[in-house]
Order: C-alpha cells, then sequence, then structure tokens
C-alpha cells in the first residue's frame, strides 16, 4: 500500500511544483481537449499542428525583447497565431484556395521567421525552452493565464456549441439560416490559438498541440457522440497527465514528452480497444438481420 | 392577380469574377411549384444559394415580398456524413430559425421533430448515426428537417439524386403537399419527365434564362436544344461583360460555343 502511495501520490504531495504542474495541466486538458474534439471534425488536425508553429515568432520576439518572461511571449504568441489564423482562414474564405494550403503557406513563413528571431539572440537552450517547454517550472502568473484561457474556451464552447456542430455538419445550411458562420469558424480558430498559446509555457511550441489532438483522435473510437466525445477527450486528457508527470518524476523524463507520449500510448490502445476499434469490429462475428 | 414572392432584378451570381447565372429578369409567384432544369454548370445551384443568401449577387439583385422563412436544402454532397451525428440532431437543426443559437428546445419543438420523422417514414430511426443511413434514408431525414422549418419558401437542389423509386414518388408527394399547403417552391431537376409530370412551372436555364413559364412551353423541343447547345465550361478569353450589353446583343450567348461565335465572327 505505501509503496503504491509513493509511486502514484507522494510525488504530488510531497512537491510544490509537482502539484502546479499537475494543476496547470489538467486545467490545460480541460480547455484543450474538447477543442481538439471540433478541430478533428472539422479534419483540421494538421492545421493545429500548423497553428503549432505558427505562434513560435511571436513567442521568440516576445523571448527576444523581454527575456523569458511569460507575459510577452504569451502575448507574442497570441498575435502571431492570430495573424496566421485570420489570414490562412480569409484566404480560403475570399479566395479559391482551400485552407490546407493557405494554413500551410502562413505556417511556414511564420516558422521560419520564429526560428530565425530565436538564433538571433538565443542559445540552443533556449531555443529547447520555447520549443518543448517546462511544465515542472509554471509559476502562479502562469496558472493565472492557463486558468482564464480555459474560463474563455469553456464559455465559447458553451455558448457557440450549436453553431459549432452545424457548421462542422452543413455550413450551407448553417449559412442559410445565420450569418453566424463565418464568425464561428473565426471564434474556433481564435480558441485554437488561445489554447495552443496556454499550453506552450508547459509543453512547448512543438508539443502542446499534442495535447489538443490525441485526447480527441482517441475519443473518436470510444463514442459517436459529440458531446460525450469532449467528456472522453477530456478524461483522457486527464489521465495523460497525471501518467505522463508521474513517469517524468520517476524516470527523470522530460515531463512535455512524457505527458504527450503518455497520450500517445492511449490513442494506440484505443485503436485496438475502443468500443468503435478494430478489435471490436473483428470479434463481433455475429450481426443482426437489419 | 397573384402576389409575388420573389422578383429578379438583372440579377448576376458568379464565382470569382465568373458568371454562373447571368443577368436574370423574373419573378416568382407565392404558391408556385417551379422546377429548376438546365445541364451541368448551368447556374441552377448557383441561382439557389442566392436566392437562400449563401452568396451574394455581383450585380442586379432579389426582391422578397416581406418577410420570407426560407428553407434551403443544398445537395446531399455539402453534408459531412461521417460527423458523429444522430437522425435527430439532423432534424433538430430546422428548428434554428425559430430557436437560434441558444434558445431551449421544449417538448413541442421535439414533438416537431418527432412527427417530421414520421411523416418522411423514418419514425424509429431517431437515434441512428447519420454515416449509417442509405442514400434515400439521409434525404427523407433531410426533407424532414425542412418540415421542421415550416418555411414559405422552400429550395430544393437535386434532392433526388441517387435516391431510389419509391423514395422519390414519396419525397414528390411531400413538395406536393407543401405546394396544397400554399408554399412556394423551387426545385432543381434533372429527369424532364418527372419536371413534366410534376411541375405546373419550369425555369429553363443556361446560365441565364432560356424560357420561364409553363412547364410544357418551356420544355419545348427548340428550347431544349438551345440549352443544349450551352458550352459547360468557362472561357478564359470570355469578353468582360459591359453593363448595357444584355440589354441589346449579348456578345457572350451561353447558348453559343466558343468555336461557334469564332466561326461566325
Amino acid at each position: 500500500m505505501s509503496a503504491l502511495f509513493d509511486l502514484l501520490i507522494a510525488p504530488f504531495a510531497d512537491f510544490g511544483f509537482m502539484q502546479r504542474a499537475l494543476f496547470g495541466s489538467l486545467m490545460l486538458s480541460l480547455g484543450a481537449c474538447p477543442v481538439g474534439v471540433f478541430l478533428m471534425l472539422r479534419r483540421l488536425s494538421l492545421a493545429g499542428d500548423a497553428m503549432a508553429h505558427a505562434i513560435l515568432p511571436g513567442a521568440a520576439a516576445g523571448f527576444l525583447i523581454f527575456g523569458l518572461d511569460i507575459l510577452p511571449m504569451t502575448v507574442g504568441g497570441l498575435l502571431a497565431g492570430a495573424v496566421v489564423a485570420l489570414g490562412a482562414g480569409a484566404v480560403s474564405r475570399f479566395t479559391i484556395q482551400r485552407e490546407d494550403a493557405s494554413m500551410a503557406a502562413f505556417y511556414l513563413i511564420s516558422l521560419a521567421l520564429g526560428v530565425l528571431l530565436v538564433s538571433l539572440r538565443g542559445s540552443s537552450v533556449d531555443l529547447m525552452h520555447v520549443l518543448f517547454g517546462t511544465v515542472l517550472a509554471l509559476d502562479n502568473e502562469a496558472l493565472a493565464l492557463i486558468g482564464g484561457i480555459v474560463a474563455v474556451t469553456l464559455g465559447c464552447l458553451a455558448l457557440f456549441w450549436r453553431a459549432l456542430v452545424a457548421e462542422c455538419l452543413d455550413p450551407l445550411f448553417l449559412r442559410s439560416v445565420s450569418r453566424l458562420g463565418s464568425p464561428v469558424h473565426f471564434v474556433f480558430l481564435g480558441l485554437v490559438v488561445l489554447n495552443l498559446v496556454g499550453g506552450f509555457q508547459a509543453l512547448g511550441t512543438l508539443l502542446s498541440v499534442g495535447l489538443m489532438i490525441l485526447p480527441a483522435a482517441a475519443a473518436r473510437f470510444w463514442t459517436s457522440r459529440v458531446g460525450s466525445m469532449c467528456v472522453v477527450a477530456v478524461l483522457i486528457g486527464f489521465a495523460a497527465c497525471i501518467c505522463g508527470l508521474l513517469l517524468s518524476y520517476h524516470a527523470s523524463l522530460p515531463s512535455g514528452p512524457a505527458i504527450i507520449l503518455s497520450a500517445g500510448v492511449v490513442y494506440l490502445a484505443s485503436i485496438l480497444l475502443g468500443t468503435r476499434g478494430i478489435a471490436r469490429a473483428r470479434v463481433a462475428h455475429r450481426h443482426r438481420t437489419a | 392577380m397573384t402576389e409575388t414572392c420573389l422578383a429578379f432584378h438583372d440579377l448576376t451570381l458568379g464565382y470569382a469574377s465568373r458568371a454562373a447565372v447571368h443577368h436574370l429578369d423574373g419573378k416568382v409567384d407565392k404558391g408556385s411549384l417551379t422546377a429548376v432544369v438546365g445541364s451541368n454548370g448551368s447556374g441552377k445551384s448557383t441561382l439557389l444559394k442566392g436566392i437562400a443568401g449563401v452568396l451574394k449577387p455581383m450585380a442586379g439583385g432579389i426582391n422578397r415580398a416581406g418577410y420570407v422563412r426560407i428553407a434551403y436544402l443544398p445537395q446531399q454532397s455539402e453534408l459531412d456524413r461521417s460527423f458523429p451525428a444522430r437522425v435527430v440532431d439532423l432534424v433538430s437543426l430546422g428548428l434554428w430559425p425559430r430557436r437560434g443559437l441558444l434558445g431551449r428546445h421544449t417538448a413541442q419543438d421535439k414533438q416537431a421533430v418527432k412527427e417530421a420523422l414520421q411523416a418522411v417514414g423514418l419514425a424509429g430511426f431517431e437515434t441512428r448515426a447519420l454515416d449509417t443511413l442509405s442514400g434515400g434514408q439521409l434525404q427523407r431525414a433531410l426533407f424532414a428537417r425542412v418540415l421542421v422549418q415550416d418555411a414559405d419558401l422552400i429550395l430544393l437542389d437535386e434532392p433526388f439524386n441517387a435516391v431510389d423509386a419509391r423514395t422519390v414518388s414519396d419525397l414528390v408527394l411531400l413538395i406536393k403537399r407543401w405546394h396544397g399547403e400554399g408554399r412556394t417552391i423551387l426545385v432543381v431537376v434533372h429527369d424532364l419527365d418527372m419536371v413534366r409530370q410534376n411541375f405546373p412551372e419550369t425555369l429553363l436555364l443556361a446560365r441565364r434564362k432560356v424560357a420561364w413559364g409553363d412547364t410544357a412551353e418551356t420544355l419545348r423541343p427548340e428550347n431544349l436544344l438551345r440549352a443544349r447547345r450551352f458550352h459547360e465550361a468557362w472561357e478564359d478569353d470570355a469578353p468582360w461583360c459591359e453593363p448595357e450589353e444584355h440589354d441589346h446583343v449579348h456578345l457572350h450567348d451561353p447558348a453559343e460555343t466558343g468555336s461557334e461565335r469564332r466561326a461566325a465572327e
């Protein structure tokens, strides 16, 4: 019993930095995982990855001017993400180009600019920090920021839920009954950027998208309703954060990759074992007549 | 005198400076049942998108008679069938004009959805996932959504595509019921025999109006021949349309192919 306590509870009970890491990453899951579900259902999973790269130059500019300070880096990231999201969204809405291509173009420009900015001043350690984050070094300021982002995200999702579902399912229908189609699209892209920026202090710009996409992709194998998919994704996110932090603590591994890899393991297991996964499809030899 | 539901004034609709519906004038009477016919690319779907307000006119405009509640059924291909939703979720979208973004769906609304599903022969399908429906069942569900919308003007874009004969006859009965209730209906249809049998009025489009009015009159062989000669593809070297042009001689008559025009020149 004591061994189990040492394994699972003690790291969080004994160390303040572990408590803050746990609290921060659980809050991140609460906001990012439902956003990831909609990102996946809109077939924009890879666009999430692109957006994660897109926030780099803003974060880098903040870092360049103010050093390793969470607020300027966050504001910079938000601005860069907003420019890329709005730019790519506008190009796809008002020209013949689809969003995947415009998003790729904008994020590549943004990524190159970001790497250039970091290399102007930083050492490779700085670059590693921006790219991979440090969840174990979350301070109160960072936690407050993540809390705010989660509150805005959940509020927006609750407010626009019906429109988000309609925009995914039948966008032309939504445009015929409401003018909310385009605004909702941009609000949603805003939420993606916000959550990626919220995650980058903890997980880095490269991996913050992992907590958004992997739990959502895994949840798809367990349920067939959007609402329950969001709940399952959040639970998977929680599990990944707890396992990842424990793994990081006990095996002295970097915490960001440990969390994302834990989510990856759940994803792979879900492909196999999910109620809508491979095993269930193979085992179900019996079938109904209609 | 019949009341007008919709009036088109020199209406031009299109995409990226290319006109798909060109200088259309005319009116749709209140309570009329009109088939919109023409070859692929003749502007039928574009016209419906324009009326539904999904596409803004490049020139001219559409006048509606006061407040008109519109129900628009896009082509099935616009719908994401893999989206994790149930039949009842899809049909409930029809409550949007009444309840909007935040309005609560009342017991009465839920009853309306249930009755609509019964009316299209999908009673008991409420909780079925969309990706398990056949093409015909999905089309029935979409008609149920139109029923729930309870609209004055109904726009149906190719509702009979990839649907079996029995479903087609059921859906036609439903359209006739709406017509009997005094609703105004425009339907994009490809099957001209069906149009002759079921639609009192027809608009024959070839990017612009070829003929419009009584179905038998509109579908006369010479009109169909004119429409058939319409060249489907956009031409890169098509001249720019001048405002006064269409009132006189139309230099780029869609019923005239590029090669014919060059030969004539």
